[in-house]
């Protein structure tokens, strides 16, 4: 994508809207690089939720009262403002979670305990996360299905050559990351939806590392389900989305029992409420659904467009800046369009967790370990990694600071 | 200077560069491989009992994981020696804590414990105490 006419960020601006951002540890401020596990929570979304409880917090759905009232709309209306987000069709499509963990078990749970079978095909691919790889291994076993992984190349790109042979019509279901956490890898989902599509499959996009810094449009990439979190993109922790066709989230039986989303009960019979309530059992996640829409006008304000050139602006310098240690090994795609705003690394001779730890004497915030992706970095041969990952709020002089910490760790282990 | 650095005391930098017992011994008494979810580290530790089958002879251990973990298994075979499984299995962490003589830092205590844990397995798996299904170091 062009960068060239997109105005940058006013990053020194967006920082003000970050108290956290200027907490000190033994006096040097917080350079905060864990992004991808969550990011800050600008003081918009906090206000919003803080206004909810301070005002109109209540139950919803059920209640006549005024406040009631008011927390349904203000709830069923954020379904709509992450359907035009996204661009779905409708609040019909747009299920709250929990994560996106919650979201990837509810499809299993929900379509594939009852409709894979044996010598069905799962294709999975090797970047997944926990999230979707754990799911369906775990209900591949109790359904009989098969569970098959695409490839990754050596440069981190999904092998797409093994993904024709691997999509084909005993493939039932297509789940694939949209971003890697640990690579950074941008895959072409939308073809992967394509080859799912022609062969009958499913496709479920994770889009928890997308969703935050790039446009979606779950129109335009054509899976059946796309699923993100809520706090990786400037909002609340306990809310995710799912994101599904409408005519299979109505073809689909809930996996979550309750109040709240049935249409009749009898003490023999219950019948299903309307999309998306049927999939929404007991008191939903008003406050969090309240901070998710907030989060979504804060980051529209900005510009996706913008976001999605600044990440890609601060992971190059990254990437430039530890490639050019000789001692640095980098996971993932070069830095251009299909690399996302991460860098996974190790430093020779040092063990991610040292790293980490000796990173966070310099109140540098990066996160070490397999980052949910434990049979890729079985692949890539090593225990562990250390992983940079920026937001809005990241500037090339916290990449430094990064780079800087390095020395303390060759010398303390060289 | 935080925690990190402090963690990273001579003591442990020398346990960390120049393990001791470290290895497979070739007959143990039992054998017991564990991990530490958090980071992926894997350690196996090697226990050799005396005929008395309580005193500790030999341990070794193997594996890779970060400096703490692997500075605390090097140390606790040096220290297991001579001592009992009784002494081993009453063993907590802030015994390790003690042993690797530095404040270890909230998030790191799984990598300070994992050898303690691991050789803890071990022994109560022998003594058919413990189903190793139910391990908290999974095999």
């Amino acid at each position: 994508m062009s960068q060239q006419n997109i105005e940058p960020l006013d990053v020194a601006a967006i920082r003000d809207e970050f108290p956290i951002l200027e907490r000190e540890f033994d006096g040097q401020q917080v350079v905060y690089l864990d992004n991808a596990a969550t990011t800050q929570t600008p003081d918009a979304v906090v206000d919003a939720m803080s206004d909810y409880y301070r005002r109109y917090n209540s139950n919803v759905h059920r209640g006549i009262h005024h406040l009631s009232q008011e927390a349904s709309i203000a709830y069923e209306e954020a379904h709509d403002r992450v359907a035009d987000f996204i661009n779905a069709d409708g609040r019909e499509e747009i299920i709250f979670t929990k994560n996106t963990t919650e979201s990837e078990n509810l499809i299993a749970y929900s379509w594939g305990l009852n409709e894979l079978e044996p010598g069905d095909r799962v294709v999975l691919t090797e970047m997944e996360h926990h999230a979707s790889l754990v799911t369906w291994q775990q209900v591949a076993k109790q359904t009989g299905a098969d569970v098959e992984y695409i490839r990754v190349d050596d440069d981190g790109r999904l092998d797409m050559d093994h993904a024709r042979e691997l999509i084909d019509d005993d493939a039932a279901i297509v789940s694939a990351v949209h971003v890697s956490n640990t690579l950074g890898t941008v895959n072409p989902v939308s073809e992967l939806a394509d080859l799912a599509r022609e062969h009958g499959a499913l496709s479920i996009i994770d889009g928890a590392q997308a969703v935050p810094n790039r446009p979606v449009d779950v129109s335009e990439i054509g899976a059946d389900f796309y699923a993100f979190s809520g706090h990786k993109m400037a909002g609340p922790t306990g809310i995710g989305v799912l994101y599904g066709k409408q005519e299979l989230l109505e073809e689909m039986e809930p996996y979550l029992y309750g109040g709240g989303m049935i249409r009749k009960v009898t003490f023999d019979e219950s019948t299903w409420g309307d999309l998306p309530w049927k999939f929404e059992p007991g008191t939903p996640p008003i406050a969090e659904a309240v901070g998710l829409e907030a989060a979504i006008d804060w980051l529209e304000e900005i510009g996706m467009d913008r976001i999605q050139a600044h990440e890609e602006e601060i992971a190059r310098y990254a990437y430039e800046q530890l490639a050019a240690e000789g001692d640095v090994e980098i996971y993932g795609p070069e830095p251009g369009p299909d690399r996302g705003g991460l860098v996974s690394f190790n430093v020779d001779g040092v063990h991610a967790h040292d790293l980490a730890s000796i990173m966070n004497d310099h109140t540098v915030a990066v996160r070490a370990g397999d980052h949910c992706t434990q049979p890729l970095h079985d692949k890539l041969g090593v225990p562990a990694s250390t992983r940079a990952s920026f937001y809005v709020y990241n500037t090339r002089e916290e990449v430094d600071a990064m780079v800087e910490a390095l020395d303390d760790a060759r010398q303390l282990f060289s | 200077m935080g925690l990190g650095s402090d963690m990273y005391r001579q003591q442990i930098l020398d346990h960390y560069k120049n393990p001791r017992n470290y290895g497979k011994l070739e007959d143990p008494t039992f054998t017991h491989v564990g991990e530490n979810p958090m980071c992926g580290d894997e350690i196996r530790m090697d226990v050799k009992l005396d005929e008395d089958e309580e005193t500790i002879e030999h341990v070794a251990f193997s594996g890779d994981g970060c400096a703490i973990s692997q500075a605390s298994a090097s140390m606790l075979s040096t220290e297991l020696a001579g001592t009992s499984v009784e002494e081993l299995l009453e063993m907590d962490r802030d015994d390790i804590i003690d042993m690797l003589g530095v404040d270890i830092s909230p998030m790191r205590v799984k990598c300070a414990v994992l050898a303690e844990k691991v050789a803890q397995d071990g022994a109560e798996i022998y003594m058919g105490e413990l189903d190793k299904e139910k391990t908290s170091t999974e095999d």
